[in-house]
C-alpha cells in the first residue's frame, strides 16, 4: 500500500479508535449509563483496553498471512497507544469514581487484592511501551533492545486477561472469549517460532559441509 | 378561555402501565409465537409462560412501623432493570430480558424437615394468609452497590407459625425454583443449583425478614423473585432468596449456594459489615443505584443501618469470623 493511502487511513482509523469513548461521554450526558453508571464506565473502559491490546497483538500474525497485508505495522502503535489510553482511563475510575482519590484505601487495596494488583502490573507495563513506542526510542535502545522490550506486551495482555478473571465470581465464566483469543493470538506466535525454527534447522542440515 | 388539546391520543389508545412495562416479554413472546406457528406445536409450551408476566397484579398494602423511613426509593425502572438472578443470565439486564420465562403459575411453596407434619402452601393461599405491609428497605449488594426498595410482604415469622416447626428446627433453609426450560441459562455458571439459601432460627424469626411478594405496590416483576422471596434487609442481597418452591426446616446450618461455591468469600451470615472486606473488594462504601456516577459513593452502614433492631442477635459472636 502506498504511503499516501496509510496516511489517509489513519485518519479514519484514530478518529474511529475514539468513538468508544464518544459513545461513553455522550452517554454520560445523556444519562444513558444505565442503573450503575460506574460500574458501566470501568467495564467499558476496561474492555476496551482489552480489546484494543488484543487488535494490537493481531496485526503481526495477520500481517504474516500474506505479504501485501505487510502495511498493517502501520497500525500497530496506534492500537497499542489506544490499549494505554483506555487503560489510563479505567485506571482513573479506580483512582476517582471507586477510591475517590484516597492514597491510603488506594495502596491498602494495592497490597491486599489480587486483581487490583495484577490490574496495575499490565499498566505500568503499557505505561513503560507507550514511553518507547517513539522512533527516537527505538533508535536509541536499538533494534533488539526494543524488540525485547516490547515483548513485554504479551505479559500485559496476560495479567489484563488474569485481572479479569479475578474479579467475576466464582463459576462465572465470561471472561473466557477474550481469554481464547489471547491464547489463539499467543499459540500462532509459537507455531510460527517452532516453525521457523524447523526451517533454520533444516537449511542448515541441506548446506553440505 | 381557549383550552388547547394536548393531542390527538384517544385514551383507548394508550398502553396500560403493564403492557408498557412488558413490552419486551410481549415482543419476545409475539416473536416466539411466530416460530412456534413455523415450527409446530411442540414449541407452544415454549410460548406460553408469558402469560404470567403479563399480570402487574396491584396488591393491597397496610403501612408499616417496620418500614424504613427517610430513604427515597430508587425508581421501578432501576429496580426492575438490574437484578442479580443467575437463573436467567449473569449480566445485570440479563434477567429484565430473560425471566418472562419463569411460569409463576401454578404455584406452591412445600414445607418439610423438622415440621409437625410436611405441608404444601398455595400461592394464592400464602397471598392471603397475613395483610400485606409496605416495607421500605435498603438493599445493599455484596457487589458493593445499593437500592432501596418498597416491598410488599409480610414478616416471615407469620408464615413460620403457619409450618409449626419442630424445637429441634435451628435453621431454615429455603430453596428457588430450578427448571432447565424457563431457566436454561443455569448451564451458563457452575454452581451447585438449585439456589439454595440458609438463616438461623432467630434470625428468620426476626420481624424485619419478610416473606416478600411484591414491589411498589404490585406483585413481584419475574426478575425480581416472583412469586415469592424472602427479604433480609441486615444482609447482603444474595441472603435473600428468590422465587422459593421449598422451606426446609433443619437442625444444621444448611448449605447454601454462594457459600458453597467460594466460602472465603461468602460466609453463610452475610451481615452487612463495612469493617470486613470482601477478599477483593472494600465494603466501606456503597455506589447507589441511580445516583449520577459523580456522586454515586455512600458509606456502607453496620448491619444496613438496622443494627440497632438486629445487633443482639449476633451478641457475642465474632463478626469477623463468622462473616
Amino acid at each position: 500500500m502506498k504511503n499516501r493511502w496509510i496516511r489517509g487511513l489513519k485518519w479514519i482509523v484514530f478518529p474511529a479508535c475514539l468513538v468508544p469513548l464518544g459513545l461513553l461521554v455522550a452517554d454520560g450526558f445523556t444519562n444513558q449509563l444505565g442503573p450503575d453508571p460506574v460500574a458501566e464506565i470501568t467495564h467499558r473502559t476496561g474492555f476496551w483496553a482489552l480489546y484494543f491490546l488484543l487488535a494490537s497483538l493481531a496485526i503481526t500474525p495477520l500481517r504474516r498471512l500474506h505479504s501485501r497485508l505487510a502495511w498493517l505495522i502501520r497500525f500497530r502503535r496506534m492500537l497499542g497507544l489506544f490499549a494505554f489510553f483506555y487503560a489510563c482511563l479505567h485506571l482513573l475510575t479506580w483512582v476517582w469514581l471507586f477510591s475517590e482519590f484516597d492514597l491510603h484505601a488506594m495502596a491498602h487495596d494495592f497490597v491486599k487484592r489480587p486483581f487490583i494488583t495484577v490490574g496495575i502490573f499490565a499498566w505500568v507495563i503499557l505505561l513503560a511501551l507507550a514511553a518507547t513506542s517513539t522512533q527516537w526510542a527505538v533508535r536509541t535502545l536499538g533494534g533488539k533492545r526494543w524488540q525485547w522490550l516490547h515483548r513485554a506486551v504479551y505479559l500485559a495482555a496476560t495479567a489484563a486477561v488474569i485481572h479479569y478473571w479475578w474479579i467475576v465470581k466464582p463459576g462465572v465464566r465470561t471472561p473466557w472469549k477474550v481469554t481464547a483469543v489471547l491464547v489463539v493470538l499467543l499459540l500462532l506466535r509459537l507455531a510460527w517460532k517452532a516453525k521457523e525454527t524447523a526451517r533454520k534447522s533444516q537449511a542448515r542440515v541441506t548446506v553440505p559441509a | 378561555m381557549l383550552i388547547r388539546k394536548s393531542n390527538g391520543i384517544a385514551s383507548s389508545e394508550i398502553t396500560s402501565l403493564s403492557d408498557y412495562r412488558n413490552r419486551r416479554a410481549f415482543m419476545q413472546g409475539a416473536a416466539l409465537a411466530g416460530v412456534t406457528a413455523l415450527a409446530g406445536a411442540r414449541l407452544l409450551d415454549v410460548a406460553a409462560p408469558r402469560e404470567g408476566v403479563q399480570a402487574a397484579t396491584k396488591l393491597a398494602t397496610v403501612p408499616s412501623k417496620l418500614s424504613t423511613s427517610g430513604i427515597t426509593p430508587t425508581s421501578f425502572q432501576d429496580i426492575t432493570t438490574y437484578n442479580n438472578f443467575y437463573e436467567f443470565g449473569t449480566d445485570k439486564s440479563d434477567p429484565a430480558k430473560n425471566a418472562w420465562r419463569l411460569q409463576t403459575r401454578p404455584w406452591t411453596v412445600s414445607v418439610e424437615g423438622e415440621v409437625k407434619k410436611k405441608k404444601t402452601f398455595d400461592i394464592d393461599a400464602l397471598l392471603k394468609l397475613r395483610p400485606m405491609e409496605e416495607r421500605i428497605y435498603r438493599h445493599r449488594c455484596v457487589e458493593a452497590w445499593s437500592m432501596v426498595i418498597p416491598w410488599d410482604g409480610y414478616s416471615l415469622a407469620e408464615f413460620i407459625k403457619e409450618c409449626e416447626p419442630l424445637s429441634t428446627a435451628k435453621y431454615v433453609q429455603f430453596l428457588s425454583y430450578e427448571n432447565l426450560n424457563q431457566e436454561p441459562w443455569i448451564k451458563e455458571i457452575s454452581l451447585d443449583w438449585p439456589y439454595s439459601e440458609g438463616l438461623r432460627m432467630d434470625e428468620a424469626m426476626h420481624p424485619l425478614t419478610l416473606l416478600t411478594f411484591g414491589l411498589y405496590g404490585q406483585a413481584l416483576p419475574n426478575q425480581d423473585g416472583a412469586p415469592v422471596r424472602v427479604v433480609v434487609p441486615w444482609k447482603y442481597g444474595f441472603k435473600s432468596a428468590k422465587s422459593i418452591v421449598k422451606v426446609r426446616f433443619v437442625k444444621k446450618q444448611p448449605r447454601t449456594t454462594w457459600n458453597e461455591s467460594a466460602p472465603n468469600e461468602y460466609g453463610f451470615y452475610s451481615n452487612v459489615n463495612p469493617s470486613v472486606d470482601h477478599p477483593r473488594w472494600s465494603q466501606k462504601y456503597e455506589r447507589v443505584i441511580g445516583a449520577p456516577f459523580w456522586k454515586a459513593r455512600q458509606a456502607t452502614l453496620m448491619f444496613n443501618g438496622y443494627g440497632d433492631q438486629v445487633a443482639s442477635l449476633y451478641a457475642g459472636m465474632d463478626l469477623r469470623k463468622n462473616f
